[in-house]
């Protein structure tokens, strides 16, 4: 089970962090994902960067996220990461 | 720029403020007996009657800093020797009386203890005055004055009595840790316990938030105070203090509405349980109306149970205007999520304690919650948001009728008419302070311009609705 933690903290959430719950839940729906990740909040990891939204997959950290790069984030380190461990 | 409203709360700041400055440095066991001498040094006088007893009763002060008597449950405790043992006069006859011919007061007393003298100067039988106050209420020039002790006065719901030798005494059974009693004495001799050496502890052991995070929870009365700088400079501040981030308790308050608005559709009657201080006067004084008081935990126990369920490990400390909230966070119910409680005043001590400039400091962001968990902050503010949460959520089977109460004594009149059976109302929001949480003992400023800065400070909210708010947390939960 991989568990991935959008920053729903002050800094993030003005950067738009619901956006991204929303993009990362319509994504995990799309591909059905749901028994593989576990999507869950976080408040601020100590890493807000000046563009973008931090995600915490599994215990690697990821900043800047937005909705544009969205879905090359999500292709790059959840599907492939789900690939590389043999989970999908 | 001024930090305070009066010199009491000044000279309890500096205590705390030296105290903090020790312990961050693991020097207080050596240098606490130092602290009474810098803060009162010389040989003159210029509170009491001389510098030792001013000492002395610093030392008293110190202790109450480290946490006070742990064998007295009541977070507010009385510092025996600071009571000025003030005067317990009742109704006096001033020398403002003219010895006129109306004798109004005389007429309207019903125990005849008003004579006059052969200037026809009126004089009180203390022997049969029952302290009624109408005298002074007829005379037309005011002549009669009602002597109280100013911690009485302030203990609405009478807690306070004269002890041996004089002393104000606080009765635990009734006291409701509000604060009142604190914020008023002139001499400072009721304290709130302080528990900032706990939460320097906390911040130093976490070994900067890598073995365990700090959590600092704020209240949103915090918009009203530091006047003197920017809201995102004290957050920046905190964060210097050495906590891990800071996250608004008004989230907590969004979240409480929402389900609140629920509870209430359903049960038909309900009392708000924000307020530790109403919610400890209720299991009190009105036990037969305890059952209905909102199961929701306060605003500050959501948002901490909310950070703890997510991470176990981490510690919350919560920053707010409350003296009540130290006596909350030791209920069964809270103790699990909440690990200290620290008010405005001492968050200025340790602002202070490690020389920081809040002032010349970057903006930090604080953005969690909505106007509406935001307004919680004063009077009238859960109601206000209870009405948005049943809109929100489509519940319009039901009709709110909102009771507002700001301050105990308002509080005290819904909840009598409310045991009886006769109050026009199906929500009653108690606040203990007047004008609700800004009125707080723990405030470091109290003033009329305070509620519009909460106000404002809502009106800056990025959400505009509780949904919006609390769907994201709702959302990354399910």
């Amino acid at each position: 089970m991989m568990i991935v933690q959008v920053c729903v903290g002050s800094s993030c959430h003005l950067k738009g962090s619901a956006e991204i719950v929303e993009l990362m839940q319509k994504a995990i729906e799309r591909d059905h994902l749901e028994s593989e990740i576990t999507l869950a909040g976080s408040f601020c990891t100590g890493q807000c960067n000046r563009v973008g939204v931090t995600i915490t997959v599994d215990d690697q950290v990821f900043t800047g996220v937005t909705k544009d790069s969205f879905s090359e984030f999500y292709r790059e380190h959840i599907i492939e990461k789900l690939k590389r461990e043999g989970s999908i | 720029m001024r930090k305070f409203d009066t010199k009491v709360q000044n000279l309890k700041y500096q205590v705390l403020r030296e105290v903090a400055r020790y312990s961050w440095t693991d020097q207080l066991l050596e240098k606490e007996l130092d602290i009474p001498m810098t803060i009162v040094p010389g040989r003159t006088a210029t509170m009491r009657c001389c510098v030792y007893k001013e000492r002395a009763i610093l030392g008293e002060r110190i202790k109450l800093a480290k946490g006070g008597n742990k064998d007295n449950p009541n977070v507010i405790e009385v510092i025996d020797i600071a009571c000025d043992e003030c005067p317990v006069g009742g109704y006096e006859v001033t020398n403002a009386c003219r010895g006129c011919l109306a004798h109004r007061c005389e007429d309207v007393c019903r125990k005849d203890a008003i004579t006059f003298d052969s200037y026809q100067k009126a004089h009180i039988d203390k022997t049969k005055c029952i302290e009624c106050g109408q005298c002074a209420k007829v005379c037309p020039y005011g002549a009669i004055a009602h002597i109280e002790r100013p911690c009485q006065r302030a203990c609405k719901i009478k807690a306070i009595s004269v002890g041996p030798n004089s002393v104000a005494q606080i009765d635990d059974e009734k006291c409701i840790a509000c604060g009142a009693c604190v914020y008023q004495c002139p001499f400072g001799a009721i304290m709130d316990k302080s528990y900032i050496l706990d939460v320097i502890d906390m911040i130093k052991k976490s070994n900067n938030n890598q073995d365990y995070r700090v959590y600092a929870i704020i209240a949103p009365s915090i918009s009203s105070q530091f006047s003197y700088a920017k809201l995102g400079q004290v957050i920046s501040g905190i964060k210097a203090l050495g906590f891990f981030t800071v996250v608004e308790v008004a989230l907590g308050a969004d979240m409480v509405a929402y389900s609140e608005a629920k509870e209430l559709a359903e049960k038909g009657f309900l009392t708000s349980s924000c307020c530790p201080a109403f919610v400890d006067y209720v299991k009190k004084q009105f036990p037969d109306l305890a059952p209905h008081i909102s199961h929701n935990l306060s605003p500050m126990g959501a948002l901490a149970k909310y950070i703890k369920d997510n991470e176990p490990n981490c510690k919350v400390v919560f920053i707010g205007p409350c003296t009540a909230k130290k006596m909350e966070i030791k209920l069964d119910k809270v103790k699990p999520y909440v690990d200290s409680v620290l008010t405005f005043e001492e968050l200025q001590a340790l602002f202070d304690s490690k020389d920081l400039d809040i002032a010349s400091m970057e903006e930090d962001v604080l953005d969690n919650a909505s106007y509406y968990g935001r307004i919680f902050a004063r009077s009238g503010g859960v109601s206000d948001a209870v009405a948005q949460a049943l809109k929100e959520q489509g519940i319009d089977n039901f009709d709110l009728k909102a009771v507002p109460c700001d301050g105990i004594e308002a509080c005290r009149v819904a909840l009598l008419k409310a045991s009886k059976r006769v109050l026009d109302g199906n929500f009653i929001e108690g606040m203990a302070c007047l004008g609700g949480c800004i009125g707080g003992a723990g405030c470091l400023t109290h003033g009329e311009k305070n509620k519009r800065e909460v106000d404002r400070y809502g009106m800056e909210a990025l959400e505009k609705t509780i949904t919006g708010a609390i769907s994201m947390l709702d959302k990354v939960n399910n």
